[in-house]
């Protein structure tokens, strides 16, 4: 058995974690090579670290980098752990789940949020390959990181569940690597379900994707049957990366991670050259030089090897302090030996901001410890601080859609064990200002606006845009009725409506951003039972009736409920506001009246009636010191509330307000 | 809904007021006249009624002589402790009071005639239940030295009566009635309970009436408050019987004080009603924020023990269970179980919290007793939350030169954000 040295030992168990410690009695084929095979490595220091792959063994054209593409639970994981096992990169196990998912948010939702990479050696009809497969994640609110991921690969693994068919994320991540011009090999899995109807599906590939029925290969990786067909159908289609090592360093930065102990470990692709320790390097971007200290492969593990050659992929460790130096996108090259730098990558928009606030003030700077952390890694967050009279400081968060919210918040509770006030989430507006002034005050003509108080009026501008996007819904034809209903009522145009099989329809249309934020996806779920699946992506702007709605309590307006509103909806959310507020004010001495308001103009209004309880009980001698205990703890309970004019509001209110409303 | 209506809040006025009092800081000590009301709590009910929570128990083999005995003992105790001259007067409370015998009543009221001077028309108080003072008992009561009477009325209504647990029915509190008024006449006060599970504006109205035609010249309203720990409570709690309304309880109030003003009766606090100035000058003295001892288990008291050269007001309570209280005021003169000594700030609070609850509020002399050379005008005036209280026209702070100024709460018309309608 080969001996760890001392570093990579410890790193093992640090990365290892509570996974698996079997994998490595059964070690990558590089490690059990025979004293004979070894002539094969070349030894350019004469260290013990003799483990230490010589990753030289692989030239370019034995090389293939590739994702793995999938609707969620269609069963991408559950293939990549089949993958790693055929290779021998993992040890056959039953406890090999979904490995590559190292979040607990990502085990729990069955998706994978962060990108991860795994190094596999396969040898096929004599030839050993390096074959990269570099994880994505399987949600298009992370098509950023679909997209990062792919530009590192030439081909791709579209997985479609031969029971559910096609979703509506098989088609937006088809799309995603057809446009970047990747091969495709089309897998259909889960064949050995009871339900499973590969046919169909193949029908239905040819109908939308125009993939005939002999490319696909049917598989169950559940069940390992046909998987191995898959890694030779990669070798076979998957060209390798066209890159010359003759070339000069070139590496682009796919993705990067942040390591307490070792700083910002880097996911690099290397499209030139090849990079080894000691090399001294450059940020295109930041022009910053940095020793490498540290180049390896991933098997998922990080395994340090001597080098790393063009057209692989691996990770490189080179003093950088902050994630921000190793940005996404950027490329690597040599001191004195600048390259043309890689096209950057379109840098991750926000779509969807939501406040967020401690529970309790105290936690404030843990808050933001456990936020700084987290967004170390998901360098697509993007963050303002913020406060609210109501809900103290905090901070406006962006996000690239509503899961990445989601996943984002249970990281902060699951791994930081921090608790949120989390506010419903809004889109950013833009405004085209007509006012000579306000467009010299802000320095242009087209403003976004996030925040409601930064709304412009009306008269100073001649157009209001909202966000849209692309949706896709895939569903059975018996709720096409129910879901035309939601998608008009969600000011939806529709774009497109065809069958993809006898019973299945995909229909297309353009939202605003705003009107699937909140609630859609659990209404489409609910009305169709579960059955149809929902995709989307950016749409760009379009022009819109857009309003700035105040919410007034005796006639003074409460800050942090204004919203903008599509003047449609305005009266259903002015209404809707006034309800809730109407549960959740308490009664006090006078009359409150609750009204929504479009500048002077009131839409809506409830009224909370004057407090009338208990309006004659007695006190006499022995009654006093109970009333003045009672009347002491009513003064502490003021000093929580919060005075709108004469109106006391308690802070609960308006968390219960601003909150987002549980979805389950 | 005919009539003005009264706002009786003193909670958000209160936290108001108090905010600007706690500012000022005061630290000005004053002198307690040398007077005080006493409070004697007779602890035992023949029965359990099933809104009350009172520190009351249902007594077996209860040894009155040994209660009687301790009850002058802490009152002699308490009124040496607390160096009073003069007892302004005296209510006997429980418990059921009626239930103790004349005999006792007399001994109290001896021993305090001795300890202090009480004045031959002090105002002497007797709770009675209808069931346990028949028109002989009552003679005793007021041979013994008793001279006004309140009786637990609490309904008129037979259902209403069992609902709450009394021990008599609606003849014969009417009966009770009759013969107090004969006995003690402009001295009676009757008792009332609304806002009960299943009443409605009219019944209850309707009740009030029928008892205006035959009662006194005082009448006490209270609204039913379920309390932790009672059978009413818990049926409430478990949903065999309705919770009260709010807004029909309220509308109760009104349609009671209107009732009760076209009867010729004011208002003179928050729970009480008098017409011909039957007002009760003990409980007066409560919201005046006057001392008063308290003696008996469970009672609460407010005074200074001046024999213990002490110069600021302490809260007072008794021990709570009767025995036990006993044997301390037998080895110790008195059952004081908690003592509370109460700031200036603490005395002002209170003084505050009680004075608006009476019709008059607050006069500017009866302030400056509490608070010497510190005007309602400099603690009040210029209180944001004062002027929004007055704004809304709930307040009335009045600093007039040439009248009296005072403090009081206001008889509101309506509702001033009515104009958001």
């Amino acid at each position: 058995m080969l001996s760890l040295g001392p570093r990579a030992a410890a790193g093992w168990v640090r990365l290892q974690g509570v996974r698996n410690a079997a994998a490595w009695l059964c070690p990558p084929p590089w490690l059990e090579k025979s004293p004979a095979d070894a002539v094969v490595f070349s030894r350019p220091y004469s260290s013990p670290q003799k483990e230490k792959p010589d990753m030289s063994v692989y030239p370019v054209e034995n090389v293939r980098n590739f994702s793995i593409i999938a609707h969620v639970d269609h069963g991408k994981s559950t293939l990549a752990d089949r993958l790693l096992e055929i290779t021998g990169t993992i040890a056959k196990t039953d406890q090999n789940k979904q490995v590559l998912d190292k979040l607990q948010v990502e085990r729990e939702r069955g998706i994978t949020v962060k990108a991860q990479t795994a190094s596999l050696f396969y040898n096929y009809e004599g030839i050993n390959y390096l074959l990269n497969l570099i994880d994505t994640p399987g949600h298009v609110d992370f098509s950023y990181e679909v997209s990062r991921s792919l530009s590192a690969c030439q081909g791709v693994i579209l997985v479609v569940d031969a029971n559910e068919g096609i979703q509506a994320q098989t088609v937006a991540n088809f799309y995603l690597a057809f446009e970047a011009q990747l091969a495709i090999i089309p897998v259909i899995n889960k064949i050995d379900l009871k339900n499973a109807d590969p046919e169909r599906v193949e029908k239905q590939m040819e109908k939308l994707f125009d993939i005939s029925k002999d490319e696909c290969i049917r598989i169950s990786a559940k069940q390992g049957v046909n998987v191995e067909k898959v890694l030779q159908k990669v070798i076979e289609k998957v060209p390798p990366p066209s890159v010359n090592i003759g070339d000069p360093l070139k590496a682009l930065v796919f993705d990067s991670t942040f390591d307490h102990y070792r700083g910002v470990i880097a996911n690099i692709a290397l499209f030139g050259g090849e990079v080894q320790k000691g090399h001294k390097i450059v940020s295109a971007h930041t022009k910053k030089i940095y020793d490498v200290n540290e180049v390896g492969i991933l098997t998922p593990n990080e395994q340090p090897t001597h080098k790393l050659y063009a057209g692989q992929v691996g990770y490189l460790i080179a003093g950088m302090k902050e994630v921000t130096e190793a940005q996404v996108g950027d490329t690597l090259y040599l001191h004195k030996q600048p390259v043309e730098p890689l096209p950057g990558f379109k840098s991750a928009k926000p779509m969807v901001f939501a406040g967020m606030y401690p529970v309790d003030q105290s936690e404030y700077n843990n808050l933001k410890s456990a936020i700084e952390k987290l967004t170390l890694n998901d360098s697509s967050v993007t963050i303002h601080r913020d406060s609210s009279l109501a809900l103290g400081a905090g901070w406006r968060l962006g996000f690239l859609g509503l899961l990445h919210m989601d996943v984002f918040n249970q990281r902060l509770e699951q791994e930081y064990n921090a608790s949120v006030i989390l506010t419903a989430p809004t889109v950013p507006y833009k405004a085209v200002l007509s006012s000579a002034k306000l467009i010299k005050e802000h320095g242009k003509k087209e403003i976004t606006i996030i925040n409601p108080t930064e709304f412009p009026d009306k008269c100073s501008v001649s157009e209001y845009l909202e966000p849209t996007v692309l949706g896709t819904i895939i569903t059975p034809d018996e709720y096409i009725g129910k879901i035309l209903t939601l998608c008009q009522a969600r000011r939806a145009v529709q774009k497109e409506m065809v069958y993809i099989d006898e019973h299945r329809v995909m229909m297309k249309y353009i939202f605003p951003l705003n009107e699937i934020v909140v609630d859609f996806y659990d209404a489409l779920k609910s009305l169709s039972s579960g059955y149809a699946s929902f995709d989307y992506e950016d749409a760009g702007y379009q022009a819109a009736d857009l309003v700035k709605m105040d919410i007034l309590l005796n006639g003074n307006p409460v800050e942090e409920l204004g919203t903008v509103v599509h003047i449609d909806k305005a009266y259903a959310v002015g209404k809707a506001m006034c309800e809730r507020l109407k549960d959740v004010i308490p009664r006090q001495l006078f009359e409150i009246a609750i009204q929504a308001a479009l500048g002077n103009k009131v839409i809506a209004r409830e009224t909370v009636k004057a407090y009338r309880k208990n309006v004659l009980a007695k006190c006499y001698g022995g009654d006093i010191t109970r009333k003045m205990k009672l009347l002491k703890r009513q003064a502490e309970g003021k000093k929580k509330m919060r005075k709108i004019g004469t109106v006391e509001v308690p802070k609960d209110a308006f968390i219960s307000i601003l909150k987002r409303q549980s979805e389950k | 809904m005919a009539g003005p209506a009264w706002r009786w809040r003193s909670r958000t006025q209160l936290a108001a007021a108090l905010r600007s009092v706690r500012a000022l800081q005061l630290q000005v000590p004053r002198a307690e006249p040398l007077q005080a009301a006493l409070y004697v709590h007779w602890p035992y009910c023949r029965k359990r009624c099933s809104y009350c929570n009172f520190n009351k128990y249902i007594p077996r083999g209860l040894d009155e002589a040994a209660m009687r005995s301790c009850l002058t003992q802490e009152a002699q105790t308490l009124i040496q402790l607390s160096q009073v001259r003069r007892i302004s007067s005296v209510f006997f409370g429980g418990g059921t009071p009626s239930l103790a015998s004349p005999h006792t009543i007399a001994a109290v009221l001896e021993t305090v005639s001795r300890c202090a001077h009480l004045a031959a028309d002090a105002e002497i108080t007797l709770e009675a239940n209808p069931t346990s003072a028949g028109a002989s008992r009552l003679a005793g009561f007021q041979a013994a030295g008793v001279n006004r009477l309140s009786i637990g009325v609490q309904s008129l209504d037979a259902a209403e009566l069992r609902l709450l647990g009394r021990d008599h029915t609606a003849e014969e509190a009417l009966g009770t009635l009759e013969e107090a008024k004969k006995l003690f006449p402009g001295r009676t006060s009757v008792d009332l309970i609304f806002g009960l599970p299943d009443q409605s504006v009219a019944s209850w109205a309707r009740g009030l009436e029928e008892l205006l035609q035959q009662c006194d010249d005082h009448v006490s309203l209270y609204q039913l408050t379920l309390e932790r720990g009672t059978s009413l409570f818990q049926q409430v709690q478990q949903g065999s019987l309705p919770a009260p309304k709010q807004e029909v309880v309220a509308e109760m109030y009104e349609s009671a004080r209107e009732v009760l003003r076209d009867a010729g009766f004011r208002q003179y606090e928050v729970s009480n009603f008098a017409r011909n100035g039957a007002l009760s000058t003990h409980n007066l003295s409560y919201w005046q924020g006057s001392q008063y001892i308290g003696i008996g288990p469970g009672a609460h008291g407010r005074f200074v023990p001046q024999a213990h050269g002490q110069s600021l007001r302490e809260a007072r309570i008794q021990t709570l269970e009767p025995d036990n209280w006993m044997k301390e005021v037998v080895a110790f003169g008195h059952g004081t179980r908690k003592r509370t000594v109460l700031s200036q700030l603490e005395l002002l609070e209170e003084v505050l919290v009680l004075g608006l609850r009476m019709d008059v509020g607050l006069t500017h002399q009866h302030w400056l007793q509490f608070a010497p050379g510190m005007s309602l005008w400099d603690v009040f005036g210029t209180s944001e939350e004062v002027k929004e209280l007055e704004a809304q026209g709930l307040l009335v702070l009045d600093t007039s030169e040439e009248s009296h100024s005072l403090l009081r709460r206001q008889p509101v018309m309506q509702s001033p954000s009515s104009r958001w309608r």
